[in-house]
């Protein structure tokens, strides 16, 4: 079983995620036996096969390329059908990031694979792809197999570990590439969250607040905390619905689902829809006033209590602790 | 401006959901059904491009029988014709994808909408595939829609940031939270939505590519301490998350 792996970067930068979806396809191709090809695309990239040389690639094809700069899915899909065929992979594999859930339908209708979305699980039983997924936000898991090649998988970014791994040097290839024509949504603009917030998909640490904030003028606490842990800020729906934060805050099923080392929900009930978000997180701590909000039903560590007289004391202990 | 929108019935979000005796799918008695959350941004959005450009809106839905309760519920939000896919069953994404695609053929719309994912399979798949199989562009998850009658610029956002795409009609768009504010269906409409007549075509079978093989709950989490009361319990809980949950 040959696999390709997408590497995913922006900027220059390798994300995470990338790596995550490489580390999985070295597991499956160990146990398999076949061959292991990670993909970067960009312009100017060079520079990135230092980063990925050591995560367990045998080879590593670079599509460097000006129409490949910023994301495009046509070109994306383009390129990245090019690479199934040059190193007669079965499995295209990728994280489900934003970029990674546009692009793999795509590039599974190109190559008519079947389509394996934000895999939580993947391993292989008796040479048959098989993976699990989240369903219905996360409230029912579904385990499905892949009953023809070649398959395209996307990964649930944060689940699948990054492990370095010795393997012999990996071969670098230069794509040869026509993307003439290809593109015609074009992006012409990129623009990073403002302060260079980071997204609850992406944090170790996550705290939300909800409705028990009582206004959004208190959502500095929620900030600070965040920050004293270097995480991200998240919300919950109602909160969101009634414009107190930004949509791309949502935890939740109509949201985002996440899984941090800590979540932190205060003043958050705990609605079935908004735990689906986050029930897959490590450790949950829950700051809430009602000690029968169903929160604690699926918090390890629980204070009851009003958040905004909580928050300020929980971020000045932590600050202590750095010190 | 001709516009389509891909419209599908799902479980409501506060639905309590029961694996069926078959653990392959969900038990449907008692579960109610709704258009789509995100299906409601994509009408919404139908509906703002015919009130700007002119022209009409049709909804299509892929499904069985229970599929035109979506197909009506996008008419009394205003849409002017639906258009009921009738599935074989069994259908994987790609197999959807191509029925929809073939349904749309040949119709000359500008532009078509879906949702962003639909809240059951959760693969938001569909309209990226159906794109192709049309040979238009698609950019999915879109928070901001703009059209000059022949282009169009959008923003979609990923993990940190957000990027503007530009694009000539006809074009696939999937809309995300935040793109609209959906309308509530007037009386007029719900009226109109219980009259108009709604076309069927059949979709082709096609093999799956992806099998089903069960349905689970998932792993239930153990209710963890209650560490205290008020602000006195946070030494404690700061504790417990340095020495026993190891996290700080």
């Amino acid at each position: 079983m040959n696999i390709l792996t997408y590497i995913e970067s922006r900027e220059g930068k390798i994300r995470v995620a990338g790596l995550e979806a490489l580390s999985a396809g070295r597991r499956l191709v160990d146990a398999a036996g076949g061959k292991l090809t990670a993909l970067l695309l960009g312009s100017g990239i060079d520079g990135l096969t230092e980063i990925v040389r050591g995560c367990g690639a045998d080879a590593i094809y670079l599509a460097d390329h000006p129409d490949l700069a910023l994301y495009s899915p046509e070109a994306y899909c383009e390129t990245a059908a090019t690479a199934m065929l040059k190193s007669n992979a079965q499995i295209f594999l990728l994280s489900a990031t934003a970029l990674g859930r546009d692009l793999a339908p795509l590039a599974a209708a190109k190559l008519d694979a079947g389509l394996l979305t934000d895999c939580t699980e993947a391993a292989l039983e008796n040479g048959q792809l098989v993976v699990k997924r989240p369903v219905y936000g996360g409230r029912l898991i579904m385990t499905l197999a892949a009953a023809s090649l070649p398959v395209v998988v996307s990964l649930r970014p944060k689940i699948f570990p990054v492990v370095k791994c010795e393997v012999a040097e990996p071969t670098i290839e230069k794509l040869t590439l026509n993307l003439d024509g290809v593109i015609r949504a074009r992006c012409v603009e990129t623009k990073a969250e403002a302060g260079g917030k980071l997204d609850v998909t992406e944090a170790d640490v996550v705290v939300s607040g909800g409705r028990g904030l009582r206004s959004p003028d208190n959502f500095h606490l929620i900030e600070e905390l965040a920050a004293a842990l270097r995480g991200a800020v998240g919300a919950s729906r109602p909160v969101v619905d009634i414009g107190w934060r930004p949509h791309s805050e949502q935890v939740g099923q109509t949201g985002k689902v996440v899984s941090p080392t800590l979540y932190i929900a205060a003043g958050i009930s705990g609605a079935i829809q908004h735990l689906a978000g986050m029930s897959s997180s490590k450790v949950i701590v829950a700051i809430n006033k009602d000690p029968e909000a169903p929160i604690f039903k699926v918090a390890d560590y629980g204070i009851v209590g009003d958040a905004l007289e909580i928050l300020p004391v929980l971020t000045q202990a932590v600050k202590a602790l750095e010190r | 401006m001709n516009i389509a929108v891909l419209v599908k019935l799902a479980p409501d979000t506060e639905a309590a959901l029961k694996i069926d005796a078959d653990r392959l799918k969900i038990a449907t008695v008692d579960i109610n059904y709704v258009l789509n959350p995100y299906d409601e941004y994509a009408v919404e959005e139908g509906l703002r491009w015919k009130e700007k450009f002119g022209g009409t809106t049709t909804v299509f839905s892929l499904g069985r029988e229970e599929a035109v309760k979506a197909l009506r519920n996008a008419l009394a939000m205003g849409a002017d014709e639906a258009v009921h896919i009738v599935s074989p069953g069994g259908l994987d994404m790609l197999g959807k994808a191509k029925a929809l695609a073939a349904a749309l053929q040949g119709r000359g719309f500008d532009v078509i909408f879906a949702g962003k994912q639909s809240v059951d399979d959760d693969c938001g798949a569909v309209g990226p595939m159906t794109a192709y199989y049309l040979s238009i562009p698609h950019i999915s998850t879109v928070v901001k829609l703009d059209c000059d009658g022949s282009r169009i610029t959008a923003w979609r956002e990923f993990e940190g940031g957000a990027e503007k795409f530009e694009c000539p009609l006809p074009v696939l768009i999937t809309a995300q939270k935040g793109l609209n504010e959906p309308r509530y269906a007037s009386l007029k409409g719900i009226m109109f939505s219980k009259k108009k007549e709604i076309a069927v075509v059949e979709a082709a079978p096609a093999q799956a590519k992806i099998e089903i093989l069960k349905l689970n709950y998932p792993p239930v989490r153990q209710a963890g301490k209650i560490v205290g009361q008020g602000v006195e319990a946070v030494p404690k809980l700061l504790q417990l998350l340095r020495e026993e949950a190891k996290v700080l």
